[in-house]
């Protein structure tokens, strides 16, 4: 069958195929999704910044999981402690191998006391079955049977107040919720991945089009904007999120012990409850890791301009770096030697900055550090000063509120 | 120091104001800013006209806002965003249009489609300007140095000066000495032959000045439009979020965080001297302020004719400052919607409403528009620079609603008979019914319009004459000629006075340069 040679389309294929002037598609996950839709990433960078932008982020792997030990096998399974999750919370994770290192990250939505979607970047049916063993518990993927949709940007909520059944007012951060738009049922999550307000839509897949359609129409005096995942990778730098791949390896396809990450490394502590009750897989090696300190760092760095500039000035140019995100690894410098690499670097409209996602050693991790990142200046390696920040770079106020 | 009492009193919270201000109070003085009206912004302000409906009033897109201004003051963590303007487009008599867009091959394509000769010389016109703009920026950063001067900064700013012209080509010399000679019209006709081309490149150099497409000098002012490519990811081209007024509060905001005081409904009656040196100034309420440095950033007419009692200023400098020119040649339609105007050429809602709409149809178009206001009227078909921030910004107007950006020129300051509400009225009628011949649905969904002619922006911005430059950008008023010969350093014949805003080197728009400028030299002669 040559099918299975093809990328998958997504549920809303028909119609972004159509909206894509660019025509600039990218793989995720064995399907195929809009990169940018317009030919350059301005008006979608802004739409997530200003106004809403509608992300079509259907190849999200997911995962329902059900069952009196549901519960049992996420808190087995994650750092997160499960038991003081209310139905209607959202938690986002990382999950780890015994050794501690990260094997995927992703949202988990306890949508009943005994039931559970969660979200991943990689399958993860057998990592999930491997740890069920002698639970009462039923996994499902639904990952082409659900489509989703991301409402990122300031206009977000009121678009949807436009045409959902329910206000949206009411959800708070990380919460979702059920209810409708048309006859469609669809569930509501405040999560997304830009930093932003915004909001994750969850629906059958072959009622994904009205959907897409009705937030389409009601969003135009809010100047909705259908956006690429590359307009998203600049906005999810600028809010320090790490993305599987291009930030980290995961442990399973690591080569060697160097490459893999734990989310303490990652900058996850938020998100790795080592107060909470009995076991979880890779428990020890983090508790051992909390205790001696990290290795390195998952850090901020932002390229000082004025310096920047002095490098190009030197061959008679204004600095020239890329209008979008640039997942290639470049060397963090300190003290004459190399401490680090940035993992991701963009240029963030809104910041006005030059801005990385960079793993650092200890102790030049620490906030504040002055090192240098190479850079290219005319087929030329140079260093560039910079600074380690704090994450994340951008946070508006309205993300929370 | 009592309440009263400062390091430094700045004149006027114009960008200009807030940035020497802010500039002050980084460099750890105790600054004042003072502003005549209830808000600041000066002529860069937003205003809610009509409720729900917001306008940048006067100035509406940022194009030169220097990138250190943004990187120093820490704009963007004060709220400053400039949202991206993707297009332009030139609506034709014929129903057609003439768009430009930022890629280039569409661009390329649209101009293919009207002349394929131009496409070609389009490529070859940009690199050229981009080229010679890129020769003569480093000058506008500099303190202009005085040619006749002996002083040994003078002669050191003349010889990097000098040193600079010499590492330009011979043939990048020649480009410029023409480019700031020529008249935009002869530059273009030596490139393009279409008409809307030309029409709408030629706007770009007639903009706040009291010339023609065919008048020497304005080529120059064509290669400003260039400036801001140079900045690469730090231009600041397009519409600030929140209207134009985003940017002045953005300034103002880190002024503040800086630790600078603004004073608004502080109207300046004039400058205090004492000892021969500017000591404070006295407020039309009556308040006396104390400084040891004041520093206007309002028109070069009142600062020097203004809050300066004639007897402390040089005769010839007095009569430089009368004659320098500030006519004002623009005036401003805003006008809210309650939907999208539907132009003949654009059916229903297109990407260009996003961007810059151009009434330019030829440069003979403008050119006869100039002819009219050269005898005191203002043009019957006037060149308009249209753009609707509401698509743009969404919260510019109530979801749905619209709002409408009109830059008009010419309307001349002194027009036959002088201006009064009739012919106020009669100025918006013109616009209106310019629109209608392209966006017949126009005069339908007005739900309300404010007309600014030369004289309004004088009596609500405080700008003399009206000129939107505080001074027209003609080569003999600019550099160290702006704003009159041997004070082109932001320094005056009033010890203790300085000067630093639109009618200072290097000139108008939102650049911030002359406030920067003016701060520095006020910090170098600090004792």
């Amino acid at each position: 069958m040559l099918s299975t040679l093809e990328l998958k389309v997504t549920p809303f294929h028909e119609r972004t195929s159509r909206l894509s002037v660019a025509q600039n598609w990218r793989r995720w996950a064995g399907y195929r999704v809009v990169g940018s839709y317009d030919l350059s990433l301005d008006h979608e960078y802004w739409a997530i910044r200003d106004r809403a932008a509608l992300i079509d982020v259907s190849p999200l792997m997911k995962y329902v999981i059900e069952g009196p030990d549901a519960a049992r096998l996420l808190h087995r399974l994650t750092p997160r402690d499960i038991d003081r999750m209310t139905v209607g919370q959202v938690a986002y994770t990382g999950w780890c191998d015994e050794e501690g290192k990260l094997i995927d990250d992703g949202t988990i939505s306890r949508l009943g006391p005994q039931h559970f979607r969660l979200t991943a970047a990689e399958p993860s049916l057998r990592w999930l079955s491997m740890n069920a063993v002698g639970m009462d518990v039923r996994i499902t993927e639904l990952t082409d049977q659900v489509a989703a949709l991301s409402l990122q940007g300031p206009k977000s909520r009121a678009v949807l107040n436009r045409v959902c059944k329910d206000k949206l007012d009411g959800l708070k951060y990380f919460r979702w919720m059920n209810t409708s738009v048309g006859n469609v049922p669809i569930s509501v999550s405040r999560t997304g991945y830009t930093g932003d307000l915004g909001f994750e839509l969850w629906m059958e897949a072959d009622q994904a089009l009205p959907v897409w359609d009705a937030l389409m129409t009601a969003g135009d005096d809010y100047g909705i904007t259908p956006c690429g995942i590359l307009a998203m990778d600049m906005a999810r730098v600028e809010a320090g999120l790490f993305m599987l791949d291009v930030d980290y390896t995961a442990a399973p396809h690591a080569w060697i012990e160097g490459q893999k990450s734990s989310p303490l490394e990652m900058g996850l502590d938020w998100a790795v409850n080592l107060d909470k009750k009995g076991y979880f897989v890779g428990r020890r090696a983090l508790e051992r890791e909390k205790r001696e300190g990290s290795a390195w760092r998952m850090v901020g760095i932002e390229v000082e301009w004025e310096g920047l500039e002095r490098l190009f000035a030197e061959v008679g140019l204004p600095p020239q770096i890329p209008s979008m995100a640039v997942r290639e690894s470049r060397p963090i410098m300190c003290d004459g030697k190399q401490v680090g690499y940035a993992s991701t670097s963009t240029w963030s409209p809104v910041l006005k900055k030059y801005i990385a996602l960079a793993h650092v050693q200890r102790p030049y991790y620490e906030v504040g550090t002055s090192v240098l990142m190479e850079v290219t200046v005319e087929h030329h390696r140079k260093y560039a000063p910079a600074k380690v920040v704090k994450l994340p770079f951008y946070e508006p106020a309205w993300k929370k509120k | 120091m009592s309440v009263n009492t400062y390091d430094a009193i700045v004149i006027g919270a114009g960008h200009n104001g807030l940035i020497a201000g802010a500039y002050l109070a980084r460099a750890g003085k105790k600054v004042v800013i003072l502003e005549r009206r209830e808000i600041v912004g000066g002529a860069a302000v937003t205003e809610e006209i009509f409720p729900g409906y917001r306008f940048s009033e006067f100035s509406y897109v940022v194009s030169l806002l220097r990138p250190e201004i943004i990187r120093d003051l820490e704009l963007p963590r004060h709220g400053l965003k400039i949202l991206p303007l993707p297009s332009s487009v030139t609506p034709l008599d014929n129903g057609d249009y003439l768009a430009a867009w930022a890629d280039h091959e569409p661009t390329r394509r649209e101009i293919y489609r009207h002349s394929p000769r131009d496409a070609e010389a389009m490529d070859e016109y940009s690199r050229v300007m981009a080229r010679a703009a890129k020769a003569i920026k480093p000058v506008l950063s500099l303190v202009p140095p005085d040619p006749s001067s002996m002083s040994v900064r003078d002669m050191l700013g003349l010889l990097r000066l000098g040193k600079y012209a010499k590492s330009l080509s011979e043939k990048e010399l020649y480009r410029i000495a023409k480019l700031v000679t020529q008249s935009s019209a002869d530059l273009l006709n030596e490139w393009f032959e279409f008409d809307a081309l030309k029409g709408t490149k030629s706007a770009s150099g007639i903009i706040g000045t009291f010339l023609g497409p065919h008048s020497p000098g304005t080529a120059y002012v064509l290669l400003h439009h260039y400036m801001g490519e140079i900045d690469g990811a730090f231009r600041a081209w397009g519409f600030a979020k929140n209207g134009t007024g985003g940017v002045t509060a953005a300034i103002a905001a880190s002024a503040r965080a800086l630790g600078a005081e603004i004073r608004t409904n502080a109207a300046v009656k004039q400058v205090i001297v004492k000892g021969g040196r500017a000591a404070g100034v006295a407020l039309e309420n009556g308040d006396e302020l104390r400084a040891k440095v004041v520093l206007s950033a309002a028109d070069p007419k009142r600062t020097f004719l203004g809050f300066v009692e004639s007897q402390y200023l040089p005769d010839e400098f007095v009569t430089q400052i009368k004659s320098f020119r500030v006519r004002g040649s623009s005036g401003k339609v805003n006008i809210a919607l309650s939907a999208l105007p539907q132009f003949t050429c654009l059916p229903g809602e297109s990407p260009l409403h996003k961007g810059a709409i151009s009434i330019s149809p030829s440069i003979d178009y403008i050119e006869r528009a100039y002819d009219e206001a050269k005898y005191g009227q203002f043009s019957k078909n006037p060149y308009i620079d249209i753009i609707i921030p509401s698509m743009i910004d969404r919260d510019m107007a109530p979801p749905g609603h619209h709002v409408m950006s009109c830059f008009v020129q010419y309307a001349p300051y002194d027009i036959e008979g002088g201006w009064d509400d009739q012919k106020r009225d009669a100025f918006g009628e013109t616009v209106i019914r310019t629109l209608e011949r392209y966006a017949p649905n126009i005069r339908r969904i007005i739900v309300g319009k404010q007309v600014i002619t030369p004289k309004d922006i004088e009596r609500i911005a405080g700008i003399t004459g009206g000129n939107i430059f505080h001074g027209e950008l003609l080569l003999h008023q600019l550099f160290f000629l702006r704003p009159a010969p041997q004070w082109a350093d932001f320094r005056t014949p009033l010890p203790g006075y300085y000067f630093g805003a639109s009618g200072a080197h290097p000139g108008g728009g939102v650049m911030g340069a002359a406030g920067k400028l003016a701060a520095h030299e006020v910090l170098r002669d600090w004792r």
